[in-house]
């Protein structure tokens, strides 16, 4: 039987590093699942693009979060439209060797009659933070290409990416 | 029989050779996540889903989904019932997101005849290509000893607008191993083309 959910591609940054980019991704599965462990800075969100042979910098995002943490006094929920990016994680990463741990679901990334929706779910230790949110690009190509990375800084040496493609009956 | 050729040389001559019949053959590393089937919705649409006969051979279900309700409305829901039951027998409770403002819902004990909200999603009044999407996980759906809990993950944003929600619920008045899960758009008005619900299991 077919292997059904595998990994694409995997990398562990040796230095700081401002993005990280996962490119000719194989259009044969059906979803793909985005899984990091990245170590940041502080207050800096992290941030995730796609496109089909290059990247889409326009205005063509837009993330529904629900989030809760320690400091805010309760469940709170986010809306951005019109964005350049897609955010993964919202509250800020932590500055510590401890992780901030995001899964990142995209369905049907190779459907050409459909805009591209991912679920996340997201947790860091900044402000011990638990979050969930869903995005969309709002492009009927097929993903080929997906780049993460935050708003000002380098993610930090020892951050892990791993892309995995799960595929159908 | 009459022999045509003649040779010295063996049969496998320029051949790789092995020490045991398995050398050289790729590892199969047997997979313990599985797609079981997977119902894609055409250009007539669709009333509902349904997966019958759900093989009792894995240890948890996972259910991913791509989702356009056919009602005219921008945002719809889609209740999960279990084994065929359709009287008021589940119980369900979740949070959620709208961007704006966070809310929270529950049904009493047994008062609906679904796990209700189970999935939030676009409707057919939303622009042209916006889904919403889904993950619902069913773990241990064979053991006849537990009432099988049903927990989502699902929402939609339509650039604007928007709902990411996590819900749960489960049948509460059967323990009986979980063969049939049925899928149906709370309106009543099915699902659009390019839907597509893929269930999964998971070995343990």
């Amino acid at each position: 039987m077919a292997t059904t959910y595998e990994p694409i591609a995997t990398t562990t940054l040796s230095s700081g590093t401002g993005t990280v980019t996962f490119s000719s991704i194989p259009n044969t599965y059906t979803d793909l699942v985005l899984v990091t462990s990245v170590i940041g800075t502080t207050g800096d969100y992290l941030r995730v693009r796609f496109g089909n042979g290059s990247i889409d910098s326009g205005s063509n995002y837009s993330t529904t979060v629900l989030a809760a943490s320690n400091g805010s006094g309760g469940p709170a929920s986010y809306r951005y439209a019109n964005n350049t990016v897609a955010y993964v994680i919202v509250e800020g990463l932590t500055n510590s060797s401890n992780p901030s741990i995001n899964v990142m679901n995209i369905f049907n990334y190779s459907n050409t009659s459909t805009y591209k929706t991912f679920i996340n779910r997201s947790a860091h230790t900044s402000g011990t933070v638990t979050e969930t949110s869903v995005s969309m690009w709002r492009s009927t190509s097929a993903i080929d290409t997906v780049r993460v990375f935050q708003d000002t800084y380098n993610m930090a040496a020892g951050s892990t990416f791993t892309l995995y493609g799960i595929k159908a009956a | 029989m009459a022999i045509s050729r003649f040779s010295t040389s063996r049969v496998g001559a320029g051949l790789p050779k092995y020490q045991k019949l398995w050398d050289g053959n790729t590892f199969y590393y047997p997979s313990a996540f599985e797609s079981i089937a997977t119902v894609t919705v055409g250009s007539g649409g669709t009333s509902y889903v349904e997966f019958t006969n759900i093989p009792q051979t894995y240890k948890h279900l996972q259910i991913r989904a791509t989702v356009r309700g056919a009602y005219s409305d921008t945002a719809g829901q889609s209740w999960i019932r279990v084994n065929g039951v359709s009287t008021d027998s589940y119980a369900w409770h979740g949070i959620y997101g709208t961007g704006s403002g966070v809310g929270v819902e529950n049904s009493d004990y047994t008062a609906k005849d679904g796990v209700y909200s189970a999935f939030r999603h676009s409707s057919n009044s939303a622009t042209t290509g916006i889904f919403g999407v889904g993950i619902c996980d069913i773990l241990d759906y064979t053991n006849s000893n537990k009432l099988k809990t049903i927990r989502t993950l699902s929402g939609y944003d339509a650039n604007g607008s928007g709902q990411a929600r996590l819900y749960s619920g489960f049948l509460t008045s059967s323990t009986n191993a979980i063969t049939n899960l049925k899928i149906q758009d709370q309106t009543g008005g099915g699902y659009t083309q390019h839907t597509h619900f893929a269930l999964y299991g998971i070995k343990g």
